[in-house]
């Protein structure tokens, strides 16, 4: 719809910048926090203006750590929510892209039954089924590792989903054109599926990411040794101080750095990403 | 020796539906064959059948003189252009073409070779790194050729490649795929649902009707002499007329119903008494004359340029009739006129077989 009246243009304008702003603004204060020393935060009226502490906070953070977070160095914790988040995107997209091509491509005995088995699995996120995972995950022995972390999240019904959904929608003649060239079925996927769900896979990528790196229950329970605490779940863990304040300036300062590299993502494949969910067909 | 040759044919879908009944065709070296009908006729289902897409039923396939029945469509030296042409959206034109070859190892000079000859013969040189969408319909077209043509199959198929385009595009096209088979002699089939183009591109036709081929030939016999009433009605457009009749005279003639007596050319034969058959007579076959034998109400006329085409009832029985007259022909809309039948061009119709009986 294209209108051009001056009043509606400044109106709708107004509404979305307000709605910035709201947004914004609790952003505005973590990164404020975090820029001052700690006396300042803890005094009644609360700064809304950056400090002279930004460089000190976060080489503290980053390097040394926090002390109701077992003292380990933020990058640390970076590092783990990296190679989880990862992990789960990654795997996710792999195993998920795989069902799917065999689910839409191959005729095999109850094909539909294995479709409806993933599909329920929708109904069981990690919530519902964290204890018996819980058991399984501890009695692999992968309590306290990277395997522990990002595996039992990696099985998705709704990437599966997807994938079959754009499958579906891939015309049959690409499928038979490529077999009179010749291309097998591995080949198909690799030279024809695989690149058109280009942008698919970003989408995916970005929206699997997010969930990775924002996981928190699963974490706090497969994860005893502060080596790989993740930086989500390491938040909490600094405001529930047993004594003492709770060292707000480096709790912001960690609050900032968990959002950078979802936004990083997010901003990188924004392009990739709205593509892949709003085309539909070359 | 034929190229293909399709024995006692047979295809049923697991849900019990015949989609093919007991096909026989042999296509020699350099043959055009159109296999036509309309849709659901299982022409479509006879191609796939012979790419190796669909399986078959019962009988075989050959080609080259090698069974070909379980091969997989690679193996079976043929190259196929589909309705949608089916090109790879993310690669190049050259990507397009070159697919197939890299997949059977092919050296790369020679796939080099081969794709630029067939860009210089299809006139898409330039093109070859340009992606599918930027391409229009007929360039799209022929890069769907010039992938069956690097192959340098024993045979192409066409799938209705020409639907997608428009009526110009179309008719340039018909006459450049001809001309492109010609001059590489390959041995091709064609499936249509467009009779001018079965008739203007086929060297032997093969008329489809539920599953069967109800006539074999090349396109002029088929058109003069169609075996069933369902090929008489399919072929030639606008379609032939058909009155009802019943046969008088030991088969020499046939008494229109309500209408004359004509005497037939040829006599029918193997007759019992004044059996009911059915008389089609194509539009060009009835002329306005004082003189004529059969009254006609004129309802219509669709002026088409160098021609005209009359719609209306005969008087005698009220069946629907066309006829095709010279624009210069006066016929007043909404009269009553005569027409004259030439007897030479009668076509008798078994009333419940539709087969043909002179």
């Amino acid at each position: 719809m294209v209108e051009n009246r001056p009043f509606i243009t400044f109106l709708s304008h107004a509404v979305l910048i307000l709605g910035v702003l709201i947004v914004l603004m609790p952003l505005w204060v973590a990164f404020v926090a975090s820029t001052h020393p700690p006396e300042n935060i803890m005094t009644s009226r609360v700064p809304l203006m950056p400090g002279d502490q930004f460089i000190k906070n976060y080489t503290q953070a980053l390097t040394v750590g926090v002390d109701g977070a077992g003292k380990v160095p933020l990058s640390r914790m970076l590092f783990n929510s990296t190679v989880m988040a990862l992990s789960i995107a990654i795997g996710k997209i792999f195993i998920s892209i795989l069902s799917a091509f065999a689910i839409v491509y191959f005729r095999f005995p109850f094909r539909k039954t294995c479709f409806w088995i993933i599909f329920m699995t929708l109904m069981l996120p990690v919530e519902v089924r964290i204890l018996p995972t819980f058991q399984v995950v501890a009695d692999l022995k992968m309590l306290n590792t990277y395997a522990g972390l990002s595996i039992p999240l990696i099985a998705s019904a709704t990437a599966t989903f997807l994938f079959r959904q754009f499958f579906m929608t891939v015309p049959d003649e690409y499928l038979e054109a490529a077999r009179m060239d010749g291309a097998g079925p591995l080949k198909f996927f690799k030279d024809i599926l695989l690149p058109l769900s280009r942008t698919n896979i970003a989408a995916l990528f970005v929206i699997l990411f997010i969930y990775g790196w924002n996981q928190y229950l699963w974490p706090l329970l497969v994860t005893t040794n502060e080596k790989y605490y993740t930086i989500v779940m390491v938040i909490q863990r600094m405001v529930a101080v047993p004594d003492g304040e709770p060292l707000w300036h480096l709790i912001m300062a960690t609050a900032i750095l968990a959002m950078l590299p979802p936004m990083i993502v997010v901003i990188v494949m924004q392009r990739l990403f709205v593509k892949g969910l709003t085309e539909t067909e070359k | 020796m034929a190229d293909i040759s399709l024995t006692n044919l047979n295809k049923t879908y697991p849900n019990g539906f015949k989609a093919i009944h007991d096909i026989d065709l042999e296509i020699e070296h350099g043959e055009f064959v159109v296999l036509v009908g309309p849709s659901g006729c299982g022409k479509s289902t006879l191609l796939r059948m012979i790419a190796g897409l669909e399986t078959v039923t019962d009988g075989e396939i050959q080609i080259a003189s090698q069974r070909v029945n379980e091969r997989e469509p690679a193996e079976r030296d043929i190259a196929m252009v589909f309705q949608n042409y089916a090109l790879y959206p993310h690669m190049t034109v050259y990507n397009n073409m070159a697919y197939g070859l890299r997949n059977k190892g092919t050296a790369r000079d020679e796939i080099e070779r081969r794709v630029q000859d067939a860009a210089k013969l299809l006139e898409l040189c330039e093109l070859l790194d340009r992606k599918p969408r930027q391409l229009s319909g007929g360039q799209r077209q022929r890069v769907a050729m010039g992938r069956a043509i690097v192959r340098d199959p024993v045979a192409f198929l066409f799938d209705e490649p020409l639907s997608n385009l428009d009526a110009k595009l179309r008719a340039q096209m018909r006459l450049e795929i001809k001309r492109l088979q010609h001059r590489l002699g390959t041995t091709s089939v064609y499936v249509t649902h467009d009779q001018i183009e079965a008739m203007t591109m086929a060297d032997k036709l093969v008329v489809m009707n539920s599953g069967a081929a109800e006539q074999i030939g090349n396109p002029m016999s088929v058109y003069e002499k169609p075996a069933t009433q369902f090929v008489a009605g399919f072929i030639g457009s606008p379609a032939m007329n058909f009155l009802p009749a019943k046969l008088q005279n030991n088969g020499n003639s046939v008494q229109i119903e309500g209408g004359p007596c004509l005497t037939l050319t040829d006599s029918v034969k193997s007759i019992n008494g004044n059996q009911s058959v059915i008389v089609g007579i194509r539009p060009e076959h009835l002329v306005p004359m004082p003189t004529g034998a059969i009254g006609f109400a004129v309802e219509m006329i669709e002026a088409l340029g160098a021609e005209s085409l009359v719609h209306g009832r005969l008087a005698c029985n009220g069946t629907d009739v066309t006829l095709r007259v010279d624009a210069a022909t006066d016929i007043p809309s909404e009269s009553e006129i005569r027409l004259h039948v030439s007897t030479d061009n009668l076509h008798v119709f078994d009333a419940d077989t539709g087969e043909r009986l002179n």
